[in-house]
This record gives C-alpha cells, sequence and structure tokens, in this order.
C-alpha cells in the first residue's frame, strides 16, 4: 500500500487534523513506515477465525434509568475555553 | 525515615508508634523535593497531603483506620481525582481540571491513601520512554542518561526515587511493566475486567487497564484488592466481586518459557543469561519448566498497533477545543476549531496513532486491517490459552534490553513499538502479567523478569512473583 500526499490529506481531514508542508513528508513517511510493519499480520492464516470483540463480558450490562444531576450547570462550564454566563461560546458556525 | 518496601512494615511501625503519617508526608515531600531533576511529578499536592495525613494518624490513634491508612501514592496523569488538575501530559489538556474521581481514586481514598501528587507520562499513555510528554522528559533515577520507561515512567520513577511508596499507573501495551523492569521496581497489570476503568483517560478502552507500581509483590496485592471488583459505571468488567488476593508460599508449579523470548536477536547477552540461570534456579526448587512453542512473536506488536490506534482515533476524537481542554487562538469556524486545537494541542505521537487508526478504520481498508487484527487477537488468546491449559505460567523477559539512553529510539516508531515486544501479549490476550526485578544487574541497571497466566488467575501469579521477588533479591 504506497501512502501518498492525497492520502495524508483525506485521512487528516476524517481525524481533524491538519499537516504543514514539512510535517506532510514526515507523517507520509512514518506511516508508509509502519503500514509496512503492520502488514505482517497478512502473513498469518486466520481462516475460520472469529474476530475478537470483547475481552471480558461478552453481554450487555444494564441498569435501571434513573434521573440524577451529577454535574451542575456551572460545572459543566468550568472547563470551557470560552463561555458566558449560560453557554459555551465557539466561533461562527453558519457562514453568511 | 526509612525506605520502606512494603505497607505492611510502615503499618507496624504506624501502629507502635514508630513514626507517624505526617512524618512519611514531609519524607516523600523532600525526595520530591531533592530529584526535580527526574521530572517525575507534574504536580504535588503538597498542602493537602499534609492535611490528609495529619487525619490519618487520628483515625490510626483512635483505632478506626483503613486498609491503606497514610499509604502515600502518586496518581499517573491519565486518572481522574475530583478538583485536581489532569492532561494526561498532553497540552490539548493543560489546566483541565477533572469534576470526578476515577473509581480507583474513590476507593484508595475511603481507605486510607494520601495522594501525593500527579506522576509524568507519555502524552495519553503513548510511548515506551515517556519521551513523549508536553511537559518533559523523565529521567531514570539510576542513570540520568537513559529513559526510565513509558508511558508510565513517572509513577515508576517516583517508587524508584522513594519518592511515594506506591504509584498507580495504566498498561495497555506495557506500560506498568515495561517502566517498571526499567526502574528495578514491581509493575503489575491485573486480568482485564478487574479494575474499573472510570476516570482513566482513555487510550484504547478494550485493552487499558489501571495498576499499580510497587516496591513489593504484597503491595500490589494489596492495592489491587481494594480497587478491583465491579463498578457500575464500567460495563466491561467482570460483574462480580472483587478477587481475594491471598499471597500463598511453597508451591510446585508447572511453567512454560518460550525459548524465542529468551535467545531471539536483539536480546540484551546479559538478560538471556540471565533468564537462563533463573530457569534452572527454578528447576532446582522443584518448579517444572518447558520450552514451548509460540512462533507468533512478530505478530504481536503489529496486532496491538492495528487495534489500539483504531480506538484510540475514536477515544480522542472527543478533544476537539469546543467544551474543555486547549482551543487554538487561530480557530475562525467550526472546522478550524477542530482541526486547529487537535494539530496544535496533540503530539507526533499522538497525531501518529490517530491518523494510522483512522487509516485502519476507513472505508475500504477496515476489513483488510481493523477486521483482520481482531482475528489475529483470537488467535493469539487461542495460541496462548492452549499453552496456559498445560501450564500455570508462562516466563519470560519484560523487555529485551535494559533501559535505553535518552534519545536513541526517538526518531524511529517502529524502533519504539518493539520495546513493548514481551509485554503486548497479555493486553491482546487480556491476561494479567507481573514484571519483577531480575537477579543482579546488567551495565548497573535493572532488568525485569515477567509472569503471565491466565485471565483471572491473578491470585497464583502474585503468589509466584513474590516468591521470584525474594528469591532475586536474595540471589
Amino acid at each position: 500500500m504506497q501512502v501518498t500526499n492525497e492520502t495524508i490529506d483525506r485521512l487528516a481531514h476524517l481525524a481533524r487534523l491538519e499537516f504543514e508542508k514539512g510535517e506532510k513528508d514526515k507523517i507520509r513517511e512514518d506511516l508508509q513506515k509502519i503500514l509496512g510493519f503492520v502488514d505482517k499480520l497478512n502473513e498469518l492464516d486466520t481462516e475460520g477465525v472469529e474476530p475478537m470483540i470483547f475481552v471480558a463480558e461478552g453481554h450487555n450490562v444494564l441498569r435501571e434509568d434513573v434521573v440524577k444531576v451529577d454535574i451542575t450547570h456551572e460545572q459543566a462550564l468550568k472547563n470551557a475555553p470560552k463561555k458566558d454566563s449560560d453557554y459555551f461560546r465557539v466561533p461562527k458556525v453558519i457562514k453568511k | 525515615m526509612k525506605r520502606y518496601t512494603a505497607y505492611s512494615d510502615f503499618r507496624r511501625d504506624l501502629e507502635t508508634g514508630k513514626v507517624t503519617c505526617v512524618q512519611a508526608v514531609e519524607h516523600y515531600l523532600n525526595q520530591i523535593e531533592s530529584q526535580q531533576d527526574l521530572n517525575a511529578f507534574l504536580e504535588v499536592w503538597a498542602d493537602e497531603a499534609r492535611a490528609k495525613a495529619a487525619e490519618q494518624d487520628a483515625l490510626i490513634q483512635s483505632g478506626k483506620a483503613g486498609r491503606l491508612a497514610g499509604m502515600v501514592i502518586a496518581l499517573k496523569d491519565n486518572i481522574c481525582y475530583a478538583g485536581h488538575n489532569v492532561s494526561a501530559s498532553s497540552k490539548i489538556l493543560q489546566g483541565f481540571e477533572s469534576l470526578y474521581s476515577a473509581t480507583v481514586t474513590e476507593r484508595l481514598l475511603a481507605e486510607g491513601a494520601i495522594f501525593i501528587g500527579r506522576t509524568n507520562c507519555d502524552e495519553f499513555a503513548m510511548g515506551a520512554s515517556n519521551e513523549n510528554s508536553a511537559f518533559g522528559l523523565v529521567r531514570n533515577a539510576i542513570d540520568k542518561e537513559r529513559v526510565p520507561g513509558g508511558s508510565s515512567g513517572g509513577s515508576a520513577v517516583a517508587v524508584q526515587g522513594d519518592m511515594c511508596l506506591a504509584a498507580l499507573g495504566s498498561d495497555t501495551g506495557g506500560s506498568i511493566r515495561q517502566p517498571a523492569a526499567f526502574t528495578g521496581t514491581v509493575g503489575y497489570k491485573p486480568t482485564y475486567g478487574t479494575i474499573s476503568r472510570y476516570g482513566l483517560l482513555a487510550y484504547a478502552s478494550s485493552f487499558d487497564q489501571i495498576g499499580p507500581i510497587t516496591r513489593s509483590v504484597e503491595d500490589a496485592a494489596l492495592l489491587t484488592e481494594v480497587m478491583a471488583g465491579m463498578d457500575e459505571f464500567d460495563a466491561t468488567m467482570f460483574q462480580e466481586p472483587a478477587p481475594e488476593l491471598k499471597l500463598e508460599t511453597g508451591k510446585k508449579y508447572k511453567i512454560a518459557y518460550l525459548k524465542e523470548a529468551i535467545e531471539r536477536d536483539g536480546i540484551h547477552p546479559e538478560l538471556s543469561a540471565g533468564m537462563k540461570n533463573l530457569i534452572a534456579e527454578l528447576e532446582r526448587q522443584g518448579h517444572t519448566l518447558t520450552p514451548v512453542e509460540f512462533p507468533y512473536l512478530d505478530y504481536l506488536v503489529p496486532c496491538y498497533y492495528v487495534l489500539t490506534t483504531a480506538e484510540a482515533s475514536s477515544n480522542l476524537s472527543r478533544y476537539q477545543g469546543l467544551m474543555y481542554g486547549y482551543r487554538s487562538p487561530d480557530a475562525v469556524d467550526l472546522e478550524s476549531t477542530f482541526k486547529k486545537s487537535r494539530s496544535q494541542g496533540f503530539g507526533p505521537e499522538v497525531q501518529r496513532r490517530i491518523m494510522l487508526g483512522t487509516f485502519v478504520l476507513s472505508e475500504g481498508y477496515y476489513d483488510a486491517y481493523y477486521t483482520k487484527g481482531q482475528k489475529v487477537r483470537q488467535f493469539i488468546t487461542d495460541k496462548t490459552q492452549d499453552i496456559l491449559a498445560n501450564h500455570d505460567f508462562i516466563l519470560l523477559p519484560t523487555t529485551p534490553d535494559i533501559a535505553f539512553k535518552i534519545g536513541e529510539k526517538a526518531s524511529n516508531p517502529v524502533a519504539m513499538y518493539l520495546a513493548d515486544i514481551f509485554t503486548v501479549q497479555a493486553n491482546i490476550t487480556g491476561m494479567p502479567a507481573v514484571s519483577v526485578p531480575g537477579a543482579g544487574t546488567i551495565e548497573g541497571m535493572p532488568w525485569g523478569v515477567q509472569v503471565m497466566a491466565d485471565r483471572k488467575k491473578d491470585s497464583e501469579l502474585l503468589s509466584f512473583a513474590h516468591e521470584l521477588l525474594e528469591q532475586n533479591q536474595n540471589a
């Protein structure tokens, strides 16, 4: 699998990351190297093996749906990078 | 104050008035202060620890003290403690204050533990050298030019340097055991599902497990007993009460060892010799040791990277600069808020793993990489269980080499990943594993012996590790 600049751009967008010009070469080379490394898995015959999904308990653990207050409005806003008294403030979302 | 290796010793001295919790806290604070150059702690909670120590001394006096009264513990900087900062050593969470306590934090506090501070680690627990922290690297106390291992490097050095009696770490691919091996401490990863992950900043949820770094196996068992057992906030746990971890002595065990793990290229020759001596010694003591074939070592780390990066790319999507954490000053709209905050907030290794994880989960590659990784995970688990059907344990080195030099592997991600070659198997399979210091030193540095058991065999595992450690210390 050849990792191109287009691959990096596509993945970066999906991951909501961006790479400057010089950084892009580095991440492309790193990914190429790491993919070469993990491609080794294809040598292993896993025909008939089920994918492992659960490590401990493989079933749902349900509880009663109880209404309770875990954190207050004020606490929820506590770590916000930008806020007013009631809301998280974010840059404008809708373009004019 | 003397250097205690086990809480039971300290507790005896507390009860007989030879030492107080206040004295212990002062001792550890002095130790932290005089070893600041190691950069083990990101924050020290001195005043709070002093106040708690006075409370615990009073409880000892009145006979109402809990199981861990006055035990001074450091928390890895990815475990939440309400009202305290937690950052996973990342700029993206700089200044973030936790609203919740992790289940482990609550349970330890309830038994009288005193948290002295939060320890440096690789960013989001991604690394094997503690060089990936946004707040500077951590140095090994024995040789400051060497790494302490990672990702729980700060926790390991805090225990190594007597800056606390014990520390908590988290282990996704070896992040407790590998730094324990590099620092001459005991590192234990319990069976997956034993300890609640609630309040642990997630890296790869189906691999992550909290565990202790200590100076004795006894303390590893004690802390785990207190932390373990079902929790309504973690549905992936075993739905049963905490196991009793009684250390039994004098038993004879059937132990498998992997020849490939002792003689392969890249293993330090003295480490290989140390393992061979250990095997001969265990045989002399009446244990049965059998070499077994396991021709899959080279698949372990690739399997680990495909699956953990996939889980990480999903887990770390929550850091987006909106409701908490770092927001880029260059953000002008929603998309640039996400992209610029994440690109400026995450370090290079975290971004590398998010990119790989995004790739393996992306359209067209999901089956070839992610599903294949899950199948290999099952395959490896089956093959490991085949060995453990006929043996109590698998014995192997914790790492192929002693602590490497700072900068030695920093530019080559694949070389760094291979530092985990012997530790990832326990995370892939969900099995418990413990690293204890091997006999003697290599080039003046400690090395680790690792023992792995089948799921839920933690009690047997720690019993054996306890004897192994005593024997190595007397060798």
